[in-house]
């Protein structure tokens, strides 16, 4: 079974009087490990059809399954706690806590469903993601202390410190100049072989999709192509 | 989220913007500030009365001439108690065990060039110093024989000790009272101010007979009607003795004379104990209902005052007094209390992508509502801890200074410290739920 799968998911929203259709039945499966690419222009849709799949939104119609749990009947507290042990987000203006150390940034999410974890364990935790972004000396750094880049490797470690199995990245790298977006592009990598987290990034920069595995571009609230690396070659 | 972690996480929260938290919390530390050290102050006030009141001997009674009603108008008072109203409740009434009349003048006393106006000049008899609690301190009471006689002699306050003897001993000189000489035989032990802040210790007292015979301004009727039969000019007091017996030693047969001879200003008198002190007032209304002749349906022309009734009186206007300044005290925590609220909104605004972001990560709306009442709950249980100390400081620094009593107040601790607590979950839940209702995604937006 596919980790994610997506059949006929639509949302309409309503200005007004008005019904404003802006996804118009997706269906789509996404593999555990995949590393995907979602591309499109503005008001493409694809920024809705990511707050779907990071559970942050729900679908007006269709069914969206993630790891074998049906997410499109979930209530509130149902996706909190689906968001929590499944999803990691990259944000590309990073949403760091500020005036607090990077450490606490990274385990913030740990004190929401980590009960059982001591501060030490936690803190321990917080610590392996950090040197595994290569911060292990910007520990107690504040986020002005540091740049940019190092800004959204700490934002990457606290997605990770869940051990999440996905891991949504929308425009991650949509503040950074070219040499610290490949920074963090080759750290998505990593994750991606190495830990086998599935990674979806949301771009609207071809060059940074093109490093994707699997592009789907969307057109119009509609999957317009979904291509495959392996497939093209 | 486990509580201790929230607490933990909301005290970083809240440190991270200190001088905003000062001036946040500064309403709620200034509130509990003045509960606590205005509960204090009260709760030593009334201590003090208290003290006062039984110093002054909780069973007296006192009896004052009352409203006349002349048919059917009221006429004021009247002087119209006596000495043989005095003896008819010593002899008559089984719960007093003692009774004085009460005579007052005012006047100048001199001594040795030096002169003084005394707040009181009271004429008393030989059971007034038990009654009032007074003692003296050298040489001797004035006993009954001296009262019989109207001997001139006196007793003197220790403000008048230090204004016009000094270093001197007085026992023995001569005083003189507007012009009347007076052997001083004994100095009171100090009582120090009385409940209205008047000088107790500003007083000369003497036999009662002898202050109404001889000094101008006692009572309001003159000795003319005394008659005059019976003269003791055997005294050993010689000079000091008037000649004239006022107040005759009689045999029990005819212990109340025939004749409404003097009138006194009132009667002191005291109850075995206090809770015999309604029966006393009763029996004392039945005897001068009887002596004053008062028709079955007329009202008394006569006042009974008891000190419990005072101690009342004072303890209720003390209360009154406190309650209401610690209604001020309390709406200034309420306004406090609207800082908190209102700083709280702001602050939920600012940290929109905060609370977006943790949303983001499995925060659930309940742990958003949490983090945030949790917050100005901190913040106010804080200021009320600070304000707490301040106001226990101030009722202490004020007990020094100014000499005001102050007592510690568990109460007002605890219902200041409950107070602020509440305050912060009332005023802090708008904006906590304000938080909670947030909706992630806009929330991440958010600029």
């Amino acid at each position: 079974m596919s980790l994610i799968s997506l059949k006929n998911i639509t949302k309409t929203y309503k200005v007004g009087n008005i019904l404003l259709p802006v996804l118009k039945g997706i269906t789509l499966d996404v593999e555990k490990g995949e590393m995907l690419a979602l591309t499109g222009a503005s008001g493409s849709g694809k920024s809705t059809l990511m707050n779907i799949l990071g559970c942050l939104d729900r679908p007006s119609g269709g069914e969206y399954w993630i790891d074998g749990i049906e997410a499109s009947k979930l209530d509130n507290d149902g996706r909190a706690d689906l968001r929590n042990k499944k999803i990691g987000f990259v944000f590309q203006n990073f949403n760091l806590l500020p005036r607090t150390s990077a450490l606490e940034n990274v385990i913030m999410p740990l004190g929401y469903t980590a009960a059982h974890m001591s501060e030490k364990e936690m803190l321990e935790a917080g610590r392996t993601v950090l040197e595994r972004v290569g911060l292990k000396d910007r520990m107690e750094h504040e986020p002005s202390q540091l740049s940019g880049g190092q800004q959204q490797r700490v934002a990457i470690a606290r997605a990770l410190v869940n051990h999440p199995q996905i891991l949504f990245a929308d425009e991650p790298t949509g503040n950074l100049d070219t040499k610290m977006s490949e920074e963090i592009l080759d750290i998505f990598d990593q994750i991606n072989e190495n830990e086998g987290v599935t990674i979806v990034l949301v771009t609207h920069e071809p060059d940074i999709a093109a490093r994707a595995k699997r592009v789907i571009k969307m057109r119009d609230g509609n999957i317009e192509t979904d291509v495959s690396k392996d497939s093209t070659i | 989220m486990n509580i201790f972690r929230i607490i933990k996480s909301a005290i970083k929260a809240i440190l991270r913007n200190p001088t905003r938290t000062f001036l946040t919390t500064l309403g709620i530390v200034i509130g509990t500030a003045s509960v606590i050290a205005l509960m204090e102050v009260g709760s030593g006030a009334q201590e003090t009365l208290e003290k006062n009141i039984s110093a002054m001997g909780v069973t007296t009674i006192n009896i004052r001439p009352g409203t006349v009603t002349t048919g059917g108008v009221k006429s004021g008072t009247r002087a119209n108690l006596t000495a043989q109203d005095a003896e008819a409740i010593r002899n008559e009434c089984p719960h007093v065990v003692a009774v004085s009349p009460v005579v007052s003048a005012r006047g100048q006393i001199i001594y040795a060039g030096k002169n003084w106006s005394p707040y009181f000049i009271t004429g008393i008899d030989e059971d007034y110093m038990r009654i009032s609690n007074w003692h003296v301190e050298k040489g001797s009471e004035i006993d009954a024989s001296r009262i019989r006689r109207g001997a001139k002699v006196c007793l003197i306050g220790s403000t008048i000790v230090r204004e016009l003897f000094g270093s001197e001993n007085p026992i023995g000189k001569d005083l003189r009272i507007q012009n009347v000489v007076f052997k001083i035989i004994g100095t009171l032990k100090s009582k120090g101010a009385n409940m209205f802040g008047m000088d107790q210790d500003d007083c000369v007292f003497a036999p009662w007979t002898t202050v109404k015979s001889r000094l101008k301004g006692a009572g309001q009727s003159s000795l003319s009607s005394v008659s005059s039969s019976s003269v003791n000019t055997s005294s050993s007091d010689g000079i000091y003795t008037t000649g004239v017996s006022f107040y005759p030693e009689i045999k029990n047969a005819d212990r109340i004379p025939p004749v409404r001879f003097v009138n006194v200003d009132s009667i002191s008198a005291s109850a075995d104990s206090l809770e015999n002190v309604p029966k006393a007032v009763e029996e004392i209304t039945r005897v001068l209902r009887r002596t004053h002749r008062i028709a079955k349906d007329a009202d008394n022309d006569f006042n009974i005052r008891t000190m419990s009734e005072m101690s009342d009186f004072f303890t209720s206007q003390t209360k009154t007094i406190t309650n209401l300044l610690l209604c001020v005290a309390l709406i200034s925590l309420l306004v406090g209390g609207i800082g908190i609220m209102n700083i709280m909104l702001v602050s939920v605004t600012e940290r929109t992508r905060e609370i977006g972001l943790r949303m983001a990560v499995g925060a659930k709306k309940s742990d958003i509502l949490r983090q945030f009442l949790i917050e100005s709950v901190v913040m106010c249980l804080m200021g009320g801890i600070i304000g707490m100390l301040l106001g226990h400081g101030a009722s202490l620094l004020l007990a020094k200074l100014m000499n005001w009593p102050s007592a510690i107040s568990y109460l007002a601790i605890v219902i200041s410290v409950g107070v602020s607590a509440v305050i912060g979950i009332v005023f802090g839940y708008y904006p906590a739920w304000k938080a909670a209702r947030l909706d992630p995604i806009e929330a991440l937006r958010y600029e």
